[in-house]
């Protein structure tokens, strides 16, 4: 197997670049559930999802916009919001700034209008690579911001989540995030319009807590892990290990908390289908 | 107690198992309560108490998040941390309350939701986050009272309301001091510099905007009583329409952010 992406990888490699070095530096990626040694083009040209074993790897903001958003259609809002430090945490403005030039991106969420197949929709997109995704004032004003916009709009709304839940650093200013996200989000349903959640690896904490579950259809990636409490502060309180499969996806749809599980390549026709069948 | 109080000792008064719990002020505060069990769904949440009451004539809806004074009511409650079958019931109860045009009272008090096994089965982030949904937008009057340990989403999930109200020795924090110690400062034994950097207590959080109201605790049960009452009047008089707009306005200008400068 190993041999064969080696070849693969030579001969795709003489086409686009002829620099012997490229080849063997940062092209390579190990799959940590099937820990196959994959090509990362491969990987990339398969929507991120191992071709060896079907796991989701957790996608940028960015990628994720180009994989569900017509090409050219996305227009991003707020994009220049950041955070005011509200309880002055020692070092919390420069971890930002690091993680800025670090990962090229401003805030753990992207928010924005574009288009599915031709329909309009409103969009926020989480990137765990920010802080793991944790919803501060900046994620929690855009995706207010975003709400209110799709109201005044009549435009459905698509949250993807991926978020370790509140941002402790700017303490209860992010817990209460919680509450104006709801709270928007109980507008939108007064207005009539259509929420549809999407929930991936991982989404816990204050996010699953407040707009994560509060979709009118709540999809899922494949194996996500979905949950309120993290499994290691639930393996303390319980004083055991937790079973096989706990928190994952296909135990929240078994247990009656998710709609649809979606793979990743299937996953913006899917959306089409259901805002068709709202009438967007 | 004292301005100069250390953080930490707010902590620990806040947690002090001889503390008046939710029922010490439920009595107190009200005539007539009649306790209503279950969700419905599944059981009855022991860490949740909830029901009908009045005070000076006016029914209200009551619900608690209720801890113990000893090892065997904590045991019995849970310790105050409520299962998704209690935000349940303090839900159904509070759309009830919304059905009867009564007007809600919560008391807050809790380590946070329970992180056990049957909580995430039974879906406790969707509980909570249906409370902070519905809550946004009841027709009646909701005043939030921390009396001992606000900690989290568990707080938060019986919190939204018009009026949030603390206890001078209270705190409210998106975690525990030592849960923040130790993932932040990757040191559990630096709780007292977190309790201090977290801005927890009532008056940080009235300052930063997150709180209403702080109770002094020289009279705790009664000036709780007279706080409720005052709040109470107040917010009767307002037509259903102007009390949701400007609860959601209340947490709509909560942690704003910053527009960048034009560069």
């Amino acid at each position: 197997m190993v041999i064969d992406k080696i070849k693969k990888v030579t001969v795709i490699d003489t086409k686009a670049n002829t620099k012997a070095s490229d080849m063997m530096v940062g092209k390579w990626i190990k799959c940590d559930n099937c820990k196959e040694i994959l090509y990362k083009e491969d990987v990339r040209n398969n929507y991120s999802v191992c071709p060896n074993c079907g796991k989701h790897f957790r996608l940028s903001s960015r990628r994720r916009i180009a994989q569900i958003i017509d090409d050219g259609t996305f227009e991003e809002t707020d994009s220049n919001l950041h955070t005011t430090d509200p309880i002055k945490f020692e070092g919390y403005t420069q971890k930002i700034k690091l993680l800025e030039e670090k990962t090229k991106i401003k805030e753990a969420v992207k928010t924005g209008f574009g288009k599915i197949n031709g329909i309009n929709v409103a969009i926020a997109v989480m990137d765990a690579n920010f802080l793991m995704g944790s919803m501060g004032e900046v994620v929690g004003e855009k995706i207010t911001r975003l709400i209110e916009r799709a109201i005044e709009k009549h435009l459905p709304l698509i949250i993807f989540c991926a978020s370790g839940g509140a941002r402790m650093q700017e303490g209860m200013v992010s817990l209460m995030q919680m509450a104006k996200t709801s709270a928007a989000l109980s507008k939108l349903n007064k207005a009539g319009l259509l929420y549809i959640s999407v929930l991936t690896d991982p989404t816990t904490g204050g996010v699953t807590a407040s707009f994560a579950s509060l979709g009118d259809i709540i999809l899922a990636e494949p194996k996500a892990l979905i949950g309120f409490a993290g499994p290691r502060v639930i393996e303390q309180t319980i004083n055991q290990k937790l079973p096989e499969g706990f928190q994952r996806a296909e135990f929240l749809l078994e247990h009656g908390f998710v709609d649809r599980i979606v793979e990743r390549k299937d996953m913006k026709e899917e959306l089409y289908r259901i805002l068709k069948l709202h009438n967007y | 107690m004292s301005d100069k109080i250390e953080e930490w000792d707010r902590v620990i008064e806040a947690r002090k198992p001889e503390r008046p719990k939710a029922l010490d002020y439920i009595n107190y505060i009200f005539e007539d309560f009649i306790e209503m069990h279950g969700d419905r769904y599944f059981g009855d949440d022991k860490a949740v108490i909830g029901g009908i009451a009045s005070i000076e004539n006016i029914p209200v809806t009551v619900i608690g998040e209720q801890k113990g004074k000893t090892t065997k009511e904590n045991m019995e409650r849970n310790f105050g941390m409520p299962n998704p079958e209690g935000y349940r019931k303090a839900l159904r109860l509070m759309k009830q309350a919304e059905k009867f045009n009564r007007p809600i009272i919560t008391f807050i008090d809790t380590p946070g939701a329970y992180p056990g096994l049957g909580a995430e089965e039974r879906g406790q982030g969707e509980a909570i986050a249906k409370n902070l949904l519905e809550m946004s937008s009841l027709e009646v009057p909701i005043i939030c009272v921390v009396i001992g340990e606000g900690s989290s989403g568990g707080a938060l999930a019986i919190g939204v309301g018009d009026k949030i109200l603390m206890l001078e020795n209270s705190i409210y924090s998106v975690l525990s001091p030592e849960g923040f110690a130790s993932i932040l400062y990757k040191d559990s034994s630096l709780y007292k510099k977190a309790a201090k950097e977290m801005k927890i207590t009532a008056k940080d959080l009235k300052k930063l905007g997150i709180i209403d109201e702080i109770i002094k605790e020289d009279n705790i049960l009664e000036n709780t009583k007279k706080a409720i009452l005052k709040d109470l009047k107040e917010l009767l008089k307002l037509n259903k329409n102007e009390l949701v707009e400007n609860r959601y306005n209340k947490y709509r200008r909560i942690g704003k952010g910053e527009e960048d400068d034009i560069k």
